[in-house]
C-alpha cells in the first residue's frame, strides 16, 4: 500500500484533513474504496430522519456525504421506546398480549399468537389440532399483509406509487378477516392463552374463501408491475447488498437473511403450531440486495397462500381452545350459573392464577425474522422477566455497513427493503 | 430428549471444570459458567466443529436483588443450526462489580444487545467498541430495568397493592 494513497474513515471526521486528500482514494469502514472521480472532498452532514417521509418510522441516521456518496452513518434509535419489558413485569400474562401487538404492528397476530404459545409452553398446555390450524391461517394472513406493505413501499421509494395502492385493496381484505376473528384491525390482541375465544364465524369462512379466490390474481398483477420492470430492476439490483457471512454475523433472520442465500426458517427448523403438516418452499436469494429481498418476500407470499389453502382444506373439527380452565376465560353463561366458572373467571381477571416456576424461550417466524420470547416465571402473577427477541432491532445495526459507499437514494430503498418497524425496533 | 443428553455429555467432556451447573429446563439445556470464562467458552462453542453454536440468538440480563453477590445474571441464547439445538448460558455476578467480557469479538450481533443491556441494567461490557445508551436518552442517570425502580409512583395512595398484585 502506497503511503498517502488510502485514507481511513477516521480522517473523515476532520474536514480539513479530508480536503487535503482530494484526489486520493478513500477506504471506507466497510472496506469499500471510493475513487477520485466519485468524490470532491466537500463533506456535508445531513440528517436522514427522525421524521423523514422515507424512513417510514421514527429513527435517525446522521449521514456524512460527499455529493451523493455516503461516507459514514451514525444511527440513533429509541424515539418510541415504551418500556414494554418493564411493563410486562407488572402485568398478568393475559394482559401482555396487548403489548406484543404493538411491537411489529404490520403483523400483530403473529406477535400475539407467538406470545400465547410461549405461555402455553410454560404451563405445558395441550393444544387441540384445530387451534394450531386456525393459528397457522391467521399467522400466514399476517405474513402476507406484512410482506405486501414492505414490498409495496419499496415500490414507492423507487418512484412507483401505483404499486403501493394496488396491494392495499387486498390488505384491506386481510384486515377485515382479522376483524371477523377478534374485532380489531391493527392492534389485534387476537386469540387467548390456550386457543381462540370463538370459532371462525360464517362470515369469516365466506370472506376467506373469497380472498383465496381473488388474491392470487390481484397479487400477480402487483407482481407484474415491478418484477421485470426495467427501472425497478436497475434501481434495486445491487443496492444495499450484504453477503451471507456478514448477514449471519449481524444476526439477520427472516426474509433478509434468506435473500442472502441462507435457508433458515423457524417454521421448518423448529416447527410450532403444526407447521410440519404443511408443504411449502423456503425461497432464497443470491445477492442479498434489495431486489433479492423483494423477490424473496414475493415468493413467500405465494407460499403463505399455499399454506393457508392446505390448512383451510384440512382443518380438523374439535374445540377451539385447550382444556385449561385456570387460564382460559369460561363462557359468560357459565360464570353466572356455575361456581367453578365464577371462581376461575375472577382469578383470571384479577391475575391470581397459579403459574408454574420456570423459564422458556419460544420463537416464531415473524414478518421480518425470528421473533422470540424469553420468559422467566417465579410463580407470581406477572413474569419475573420477559425479554423479546425483536428481529429488526438486531439486524438494523448492519444498516451503516450496507449503505456506506452508496448513494443517498440507495440508502432509502435499503432501509425500506429491510422492513424495519419502529415499534419493534424500540420496544 | 436424547439430543440434549448427547449435548450435555459433549459439553461436560469439552468444558470439564468450567461448567458450574448444568440442567435441562423445558427442553433447553442451561449451563452456568463463571463470568471470567465467558469469552473463551463462547469462542470455543462457536468454532468447535462438532458443537458449532454459530448463532447468538439473544442476550440479556436478569436482576435478582435478593441473592447476594449474584444479583445480576447475564443470559445468552446460542443456537446451533447444524445440530438444530439451542443452549442457554448463564453468568452470575455481583452488582457492585458489574463488569463482564464483551462478546462482540466473537458475535458482532452482540453489539446492540450489549448496549441495550448496559442501558437497562448498567452492565459494563469490557472490550465493547461503543458502549453507550441505545434506547433511553443519554442524560438518564439510572438503569431502569433494575428491580429497585418500580413501574409506578410508590407514593400513590389510591391503589391498594394487597388486592391488585405486587
Amino acid at each position: 500500500m502506497k503511503q498517502g494513497r488510502i485514507r481511513t474513515i477516521a480522517f473523515l471526521d476532520d474536514k480539513k484533513l479530508c480536503m487535503m486528500n482530494v484526489g486520493n482514494d478513500i477506504l471506507l469502514s466497510n472496506g469499500q474504496v471510493l475513487s477520485r472521480e466519485t468524490i470532491d472532498g466537500d463533506i456535508a452532514t445531513i440528517n436522514f430522519g427522525p421524521t423523514h417521509p422515507a424512513t417510514h418510522g421514527i429513527f435517525q441516521n446522521i449521514l456524512k456525504v460527499d455529493g451523493e456518496k455516503i461516507l459514514s452513518s451514525e444511527q440513533t434509535v429509541g424515539y418510541i421506546h415504551r418500556a414494554f419489558e418493564k411493563l410486562a413485569e407488572r402485568r398478568p400474562y393475559n394482559q401482555i398480549a396487548t403489548l406484543t401487538d404493538r411491537l411489529n404492528y404490520c403483523s400483530s397476530p403473529i406477535n400475539n399468537l407467538g406470545w400465547q404459545m410461549t405461555v402455553e409452553k410454560l404451563i405445558q398446555a395441550e393444544i387441540p389440532k384445530r387451534v394450531d390450524y386456525m393459528r397457522v391461517i391467521m399467522m400466514e394472513l399476517a405474513r402476507i399483509a406484512d410482506h405486501l406493505i414492505c414490498n409495496s413501499v419499496i415500490g414507492v421509494d423507487t418512484g412507483a406509487l401505483t404499486s403501493f395502492f394496488y396491494p392495499f385493496t387486498e390488505r384491506e381484505k386481510i384486515y377485515e378477516l382479522y376483524e371477523e376473528v377478534c374485532g380489531a384491525r391493527l392492534t389485534t390482541n387476537m386469540g387467548r392463552i390456550g386457543g381462540f375465544d370463538k370459532d371462525f364465524t360464517p362470515v369469516f369462512h365466506q370472506k376467506l374463501k373469497a380472498f383465496l379466490k381473488s388474491f392470487p390474481k390481484a397479487f400477480e398483477e402487483f407482481n407484474s408491475m415491478l418484477e421485470r420492470n426495467r427501472i425497478f430492476m436497475d434501481r434495486t439490483q445491487g443496492a444495499g447488498s450484504i453477503s451471507s457471512e456478514r448477514a449471519l454475523a449481524y444476526g439477520f433472520t427472516g426474509p433478509n437473511l434468506r435473500a442472502t442465500g441462507v435457508d433458515y426458517d423457524i417454521r421448518a427448523m423448529h416447527p410450532y403450531a403444526s407447521y410440519e403438516d404443511f408443504d411449502f418452499i423456503i425461497p432464497v436469494g443470491v445477492q442479498g440486495d434489495t431486489y433479492d429481498r423483494w423477490m424473496v418476500r414475493q415468493e413467500e407470499v405465494r407460499q403463505s397462500v399455499r399454506i393457508i389453502e392446505q390448512a383451510y382444506a384440512n382443518i380438523p373439527e374439535g374445540p377451539v381452545h385447550a382444556d385449561i380452565p385456570e387460564f382460559f376465560l369460561p363462557d359468560k353463561k357459565d360464570v353466572y350459573n356455575n361456581m367453578e366458572a365464577l371462581i376461575y373467571h375472577f382469578k383470571i381477571v384479577m391475575g391470581e392464577t397459579n403459574v408454574p416456576v420456570g423459564e422458556v424461550y419460544h420463537s416464531v417466524e415473524g414478518g421480518n425474522g425470528e421473533l422470540g420470547f424469553y420468559l422467566i416465571s417465579d410463580g407470581g402473577r406477572a413474569p419475573y422477566r420477559l425479554q423479546f427477541r425483536r428481529p429488526c432491532f438486531i439486524y438494523y445495526q448492519a444498516y451503516p455497513e450496507m449503505i456506506t459507499g452508496s448513494n443517498i437514494s440507495d440508502a432509502v430503498i435499503t432501509l425500506s427493503s429491510l422492513n424495519v418497524i419502529a415499534g419493534e425496533l424500540d420496544a | 430428549m436424547s439430543k440434549n443428553n448427547q449435548l450435555r455429555a459433549d459439553l461436560q467432556q469439552k468444558f470439564e471444570g468450567r461448567i458450574l451447573q448444568i440442567e435441562e429446563l423445558y427442553d433447553c439445556l442451561v449451563v452456568e459458567i463463571s463470568p471470567v470464562d465467558l469469552l473463551a467458552t463462547a469462542d470455543a462453542l462457536k468454532n468447535d466443529a462438532l458443537l458449532s453454536f454459530n448463532f447468538l440468538t439473544l442476550l440479556g440480563a436478569v436482576h435478582y436483588p435478593e441473592s447476594k453477590e449474584r444479583e445480576l445474571c447475564l443470559v445468552y441464547h446460542l443456537h446451533s443450526w447444524k445440530n438444530q439445538n439451542r443452549l442457554r448460558i448463564k453468568c452470575y455476578f455481583s452488582i457492585d462489580k458489574p463488569q463482564i467480557q464483551s462478546l462482540t469479538s466473537v458475535f458482532e450481533t452482540a453489539n446492540w444487545m450489549e448496549r441495550e443491556t448496559f442501558d437497562f441494567y448498567g452492565v459494563e461490557f469490557q472490550g465493547h467498541p461503543n458502549l453507550k445508551r441505545i434506547l433511553n436518552m443519554d442524560s438518564m442517570d439510572y438503569h431502569p430495568m433494575l428491580k429497585q425502580f418500580h413501574l409506578e409512583d410508590e407514593t400513590r395512595e389510591d391503589k391498594d397493592d394487597r388486592f391488585f398484585g405486587r
